[in-house]
């Protein structure tokens, strides 16, 4: 028992923070927007030099053969810079899955280095995200898996409040090109993909919740009013404090669902969950706080926080509503021992 | 990162398990808080957790421990709760006093209070608060002055739990005279059977006599009796509220095995088309576990050599909110029949929420109130300004 993560594990998250300060501040995110911009290709290939694509995707096709553990900290610190690259369902999500259906198919050594993109459609989502920059899509017809190139598809864009994503309607035909051979019953890797999916999205909301708080933090100590920075007083103190508390009980949970899912412990998929919920809500108050801390400002477009918020607003359901992770979380208590001997897997019974 | 348990953690929750089950008292003791036979009840308790060597397993051997690591505490914290086993009437000596001696204390002062305070034979009870010192601690003015090698102590001080029956207390106290603030404080251990000392038990909402008010006339106790250096006892009581706070006064068995009795509560008496009140359950449920996973956290981080800080106000704004909004939602199931008292003929026989609840009202204010943890967080994790 021990529930830290490694050294290694650390420094790749550190590293890749201090990447995106440098790369993907607020500024750099309001230059893509008046480029009407779907992404910007040197942060990219940036994070595609430094092995990020490729966590998931196994050694033989070029990937570095880790699992989620690994790749948990990397999407907070895309939560933390409000990345609207599509890191998370291209390297967190559909790599993994098409690895798991094809361990040898030729297009994952380009999704490695990133020169290719794969979009995803789940079905637990009604669009698919970011479709539109994908090499192509990952997609379910009935209970099979296809694998449909970009130009193979019409797509729709479904504007966000969110402007950094960018959601389409997909229509496409299946056929038996565009099938994945191999892939057997599509339901337990659909489940698995959408635990990921779940996992990471937790995760960027940690992220994001973080950097909320961090924001309203720096300024509440700047802003001053009756001649002293308002955060001075406890009326502000307290409600980040307790925005912190939110984010501190929902950060545990999150990573042990990276571990759990990672190690195939039977109930991965409630703390997967629990997670979620758990993380949605700390984004959620998180979000709203420094929006109330900035004052008239946090309603303003000119503060930063607003990208927090609408990116919080656009995680809520994606990978499953709280209704969808509560009733996972109710089949759970119904049916599971819940005593403190079993917070971990003890080992027994393993399917 | 590992979340399984080695097979000597395995071994090690089994024989905690055999124990209890042959050890844990069939019918639950009289509160320690409303007669002195209670009281004495769950001493005998105490000696009889010391005799399995079970009494603070974390603590080296020689002072009646087993020296095993965090984990295994909390897995001896996990099946103490699920036996249902005896609230440890000691517990402000082995959680909080036990610790910060291990860390200050000289071999001699160690040698002398552990093993008795491990036993039992010692029980120990809190002696910071007074009458204008409380969420302002460092305003405290009862004073200890020195003549020869005694100290002198004189003062007030007031919500020290379990003093009406404990015999001993551990205070903070001013040395320094006209020191100031949080200079000049010393930590000294005192017998509340001293002569000078005169206890008056203050009752609590519901009347029972669960604190106690210390009146200190010129009590003379021993210069070793003081816990670190003169002048330090705020550094020396800072670290025993970290424990207190942090990780050890509230173990998170305690909220999962509730949150497990809620879930139990709800199947039997709640109504299944109450939406509300399903939700509530699976939060209390979900908010145990979030902090259990906390404190195995800390708990690994601490065994690898890292410190606990501001965290441990976090720690207790959490428990302490999880435990009020748990035992609501009881009441809330229990329907119009949560209101009885154990007295009253029809009162419902499914545990103890109404007194539980009770108890949990006391949480957001022990230990440091909430208002004061959370000005704690923003100052200090979240650099605010004072």
């Amino acid at each position: 028992m021990h529930f830290a993560f490694s050294s290694e594990q650390l420094m790749a998250a550190e590293v890749t923070t201090q990447l995106l300060q440098a790369h993907c501040t607020p500024a750099l995110l309001r230059q893509l927007l008046a480029r009407d911009a779907a992404r910007e290709d040197s942060r990219w290939q940036a994070l595609s030099e430094m092995g990020l694509m490729g966590v998931l995707i196994p050694t033989d096709a070029g990937g570095l053969g880790l699992n989620e553990t690994d790749f948990v900290l990397l999407a907070e610190a895309g939560g933390y810079a409000a990345l609207p690259e599509p890191l998370v369902e291209h390297a967190g999500v559909a790599a993994p899955l098409l690895a798991q259906v094809q361990p040898g198919h030729p297009l994952l050594t380009a999704m490695a280095s990133g020169t290719s993109t794969l979009a995803i459609g789940h079905p637990i989502n009604p669009f698919v995200a970011d479709a539109d920059t994908a090499t192509a899509l990952l997609l379910v017809h009935g209970d099979t898996l296809h694998l449909v190139r970009r130009d193979q598809t019409h797509i729709t864009r479904q504007p966000s409040i969110d402007p950094f994503r960018r959601l389409y309607q997909v229509d496409w035909r299946a056929s038996d090109c565009t099938r994945l051979d191999g892939a057997g019953p599509s339901d337990a890797l659909l489940d698995q993909a959408l635990n990921r999916g779940a996992l990471f999205a937790a995760a960027q909301c940690l992220g994001l919740a973080q950097r909320s708080v961090h924001l309203a933090v720096a300024y509440a100590r700047e802003r001053q009013q009756f001649g002293k920075p308002i955060g001075s007083y406890q009326a502000i103190k307290h409600l980040l404090a307790t925005a912190q508390v939110k984010i501190e009980f929902a950060r545990p949970v999150v990573y042990a669902a990276a571990a759990e899912l990672a190690t195939h412990a039977p109930h991965a998929a409630m703390r997967v969950s629990h997670a979620k919920l758990a993380a949605c809500e700390a984004a959620e108050l998180a979000t709203r706080t420094a929006i109330q801390v900035h004052g008239a400002m946090g309603y303003s477009w000119e503060a930063d926080v607003h990208f927090f918020l609408k990116r919080s607003l656009a995680l809520h359901a994606a990978w499953g509503s709280p209704a969808f992770h509560r009733g996972r979380i109710a089949h759970h208590i119904d049916g599971q021992p819940l005593g403190p001997d079993h917070t971990f897997y003890n080992g027994t019974g393993h399917v | 990162m590992n979340l399984t348990y080695t097979p000597a953690q395995q071994a090690f929750r089994a024989e905690v398990r055999d124990w209890l089950a042959c050890h844990v008292p069939a019918k639950r003791l009289a509160s320690f808080d409303d007669s002195r036979d209670g009281f004495e009840a769950h001493r005998t308790w105490e000696r009889t957790l010391h005799a399995g060597q079970w009494g603070m397993v974390t603590w080296p051997v020689q002072y009646g421990g087993r020296n095993v690591d965090l984990i295994s505490w909390l897995i001896f914290e996990e099946e103490y709760y699920r036996a249902n086993a005896p609230a440890r009437v000691n517990q402000n000596g082995i959680f909080l006093l036990g610790p910060t001696l291990m860390e200050f204390g000289t071999a001699e002062q160690k040698a002398r209070f552990l093993s008795a305070m491990a036993a039992g034979d010692e029980i120990w009870s809190q002696a910071w608060s007074e009458p204008q010192a409380g969420s302002d601690l460092a305003a405290v003015r009862s004073s200890a002055m020195r003549e020869g090698d005694h100290y002198v102590l004189n003062g007030h001080k007031i919500w020290s739990t379990r003093a009406v029956y404990a015999d001993w207390a551990f205070g903070l106290f001013r040395t320094e005279l006209g020191s100031e603030r949080h200079r000049g404080l010393s930590l000294i251990l005192f017998p509340l059977t001293a002569p000078g000392v005169r206890i008056s038990p203050i009752a609590r909402l519901d009347g029972k006599p669960v604190f106690a008010e210390i009146f200190l006339n010129d009590v003379r106790v021993p210069v070793d009796q003081r816990l670190g250096a003169e002048g330090q006892g705020w550094a020396v009581c800072m670290a025993t509220a970290g424990f207190e706070r942090g990780l050890m006064l509230r173990s998170p068995a305690r909220y999962q095995v509730a949150a497990e009795r809620l879930v139990d509560l709800y199947r039997r008496h709640g109504d299944p088309n109450d939406d509300v009140t399903r939700i509530a359950v699976h939060r209390s449920w979900m908010d145990a576990q979030a902090y259990a996973l906390s404190i195995y956290a800390t708990a690994s981080r601490l065994s690898a050599g890292g410190t606990i800080d501001a965290e441990s106000s976090t720690n207790k704004i959490f428990w302490s909110e999880l435990d009020i909004a748990l035992h609501q939602t009881a009441l809330a199931i229990l329907g119009p029949r949560a209101e009885l008292l154990p007295s009253a003929p029809t009162a419902h026989r499914d545990g103890d929420w109404l007194e539980d609840f009770i108890f949990a009202l006391a949480g957001p204010i022990y230990a440091g109130a909430n208002e004061i943890q959370r000005n704690i967080i923003a100052e200090r994790m979240l650099g605010l300004p004072r």
